[in-house]
């Protein structure tokens, strides 16, 4: 922005531009970066979630079912679906993009329907079926979107295609995308800042056959 | 985010007990806004009432006619409700122009209603404002107020009305159907959401404690023709900068009736009964559409960086009747 005016705020559109970390949040990643030097590298996630967080009001028992496996976990009511599998549960696959709802790296399947789990609080998902990239393959068979994915080489860093390839799997089970503009539009809630849009589209235009 | 306590709750009673007893409660819907709200500190609930196990979950028809859409209705099954698309198309159309897939299966029709602006003043808590802070001034009226509203500001606030769904809403003349501890009433959609006046951080009509349990759709057989076009920056995954919600009921080349409602420029969904009453009687015609236009925005007080949006938002208009009256 070359505009002249001091009054710009941070996020100066009316727009789903992801914003950046809040001071608190750079400053507490920088505490989390300076235990991990203390101590070294056996911090594991889970042992991370637990000794990091703030006590809370009380903690809830949520059950969930997350790729076939039954789950049963105490969490911080404030704790979002994105970051108990991530830092909970160790299921790096779904990636944490914006945190806002803005990007779709976020995307997994609840209950069969993709949603954005950054938005979602897993407390508000009690019984809930859960599933994440990880979950999509049948043993060694991978699910069609994702070798649809790999034949068109439908990414170039990788970091939104664990989302591109959930919401694909939910676009096709939803069965509203016939033209390749409607794929493109009903697509259109995952970005990929590598632009890997026509490869994408030809991987969901393959997998739709086979799916 | 702040700490929270957490509740479920199974009944309506439950729902609005809870919110009239605990201080600062607020209820969980799809939370896509709330929750990004309380990450950025603008929401702060000491309890957070989870109200998605609530029986406000399907469309029905009422004896008169009337459909019935229960509050937790997600957008996207709304949006693809076949009653919808042929009764109502603008309404789906307006659902399926918002947000993403994704989130449009975790938005519900109560916190669509209940969303909050995105002026970016209002989400950058180094700046004032009076919304959300009542009384520390509004940093948009001299700011960078490009996606700011051009009816229906005040000298506190000129934050738009960010939803789709309720221009949509506003055409069809829906009524909100609420509930709360002294019990049920109706608030026509008009009502509903507040010009910001002097009172920029009370947006709508509904009581502390109250539920929105449903929204109504009267009978209107002539939206079975009606549109929805949005405008903005991008092509998609975007809100507003402009946008139309249009019904015409044409005769033999005359307009009968019209419904016109305007999104991305109002600080509320801004429903143009001026421009409806002056369609009435006159030729479907691309002059007297302009017409129209000219009527809808002849208040518009644009500021230094949105004053693009009067002529965008009268094309848009004008896009809209076309496109009902089967002229594009
Ligand atoms: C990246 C992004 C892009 C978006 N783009 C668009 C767009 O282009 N167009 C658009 O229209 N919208 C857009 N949205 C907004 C989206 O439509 C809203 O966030 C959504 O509709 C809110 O519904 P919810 O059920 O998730 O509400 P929640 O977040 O759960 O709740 C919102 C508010 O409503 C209250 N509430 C919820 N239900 C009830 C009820 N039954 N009774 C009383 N109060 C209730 C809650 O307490 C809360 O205060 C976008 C959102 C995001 C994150
Ligand atoms: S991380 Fe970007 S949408 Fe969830
Ligand atoms: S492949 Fe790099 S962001 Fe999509």
């Amino acid at each position: 922005m070359s505009d002249p005016d001091e009054n710009l705020p941070a996020q100066h559109l009316n727009s789903a531009v992801p914003s950046g970390p809040t001071r608190r949040e750079f400053i507490g990643q920088v505490a989390v970066a300076g235990i991990g030097f203390g101590i070294g590298s056996n911090l594991h996630a889970e042992d991370y979630f637990q000794k990091t967080r703030a006590a809370a009001p009380g903690e809830t028992t949520v059950h969930l079912e997350i790729n076939g496996a039954q789950k049963t976990l105490r969490l911080d009511p404030r704790v979002t679906l994105l970051d108990t599998l991530r830092e909970k549960l160790a299921l790096t696959g779904t990636k944490k993009g914006c945190d806002h709802g803005q990007c779709g790296a976020c995307t997994v399947l609840v209950n069969g329907r993709r949603v954005n789990s950054c938005l979602t609080l897993t407390v508000a998902c009690q019984n809930a079926k859960v599933t994440t990239v990880e979950g999509l393959a049948q043993g060694d068979a991978l699910h069609p979107v994702q070798a649809a994915f790999l034949k068109h080489d439908a990414f170039q860093c990788g970091y939104c295609t664990s989302g591109q390839i959930c919401s694909a799997v939910g676009l096709l089970s939803e069965g509203h995308a016939q033209s390749d503009a409607e794929i493109r539009e009903l697509m259109s809630g995952n970005i990929c800042r590598c632009g890997a849009y026509q490869n994408i589209l030809a991987a969901i235009k393959e997998a739709r056959v086979a799916v | 985010m702040e700490a929270f306590a957490y509740r479920e709750v199974q009944a309506n009673r439950s729902a609005i007990e809870a919110l009239a007893t605990e201080p600062q409660a607020r209820f969980l819907a799809g939370g896509t806004n709330l929750v990004d709200l309380m990450k950025m500190g603008i929401e702060r609930p000491k309890t957070l009432v989870n109200i998605n196990s609530l029986p406000l979950q399907s469309i029905t028809v009422l004896p008169n006619g009337v459909l019935r859409i229960g509050a937790l209705v997600r957008n996207s099954d709304l949006a693809y409700d076949e009653r919808i698309r042929a009764s109502y198309p603008v309404l789906s159309e307006a659902l399926l122009s918002g947000a993403s897939p994704q989130l449009r299966n975790m938005a519900t029709v109560g916190g669509n209603l209940m969303q909050r602006t995105r002026c970016p003043y209002f989400y950058d808590v180094a700046f004032a404002c009076n919304k959300r802070n009542n009384g520390s001034g509004c940093s948009a009226l001299e700011g960078f107020n490009r996606g700011n509203a051009i009816l229906g500001g005040s000298d506190h606030c000129i934050s738009t009305h960010p939803s789709d769904m309720c221009v949509a809403l506003a055409a069809l003349d829906a009524i909100v159907q609420v509930e709360g501890p002294k019990g049920e009433r109706s608030i026509r959609i008009q009502d509903f959401h507040l010009l910001p006046e002097d009172h920029p951080q009370k947006e709508t009509d509904l009581g502390p404690a109250e539920l929105i349990t449903a929204v109504d759709l009267p009978n209107l057989p002539f939206a079975a023709k009606s549109h929805y076009v949005k405008v903005r920056d991008r092509a998609s995954y975007e809100f507003a900068l402009t946008s139309a919600a249009v019904a015409l009921d044409i005769m033999d080349g005359t307009v009968r009736a019209a419904r016109i409602a305007l999104g991305g420029v109002g600080t509320k969904p801004w429903r143009s009964t001026v421009a409806e009453q002056l369609l009435m009687g006159k030729p479907a015609s691309e002059a007297q559409y302009k017409t129209a236009a000219n009527v809808a925005l002849q208040d518009a007080q644009p500021r230094k960086y949105n004053s693009f949006k009067v002529e965008l938002a009268k094309r848009t208009l004008i896009r809209a009747l076309l496109t009902v009256g089967g002229m594009v």
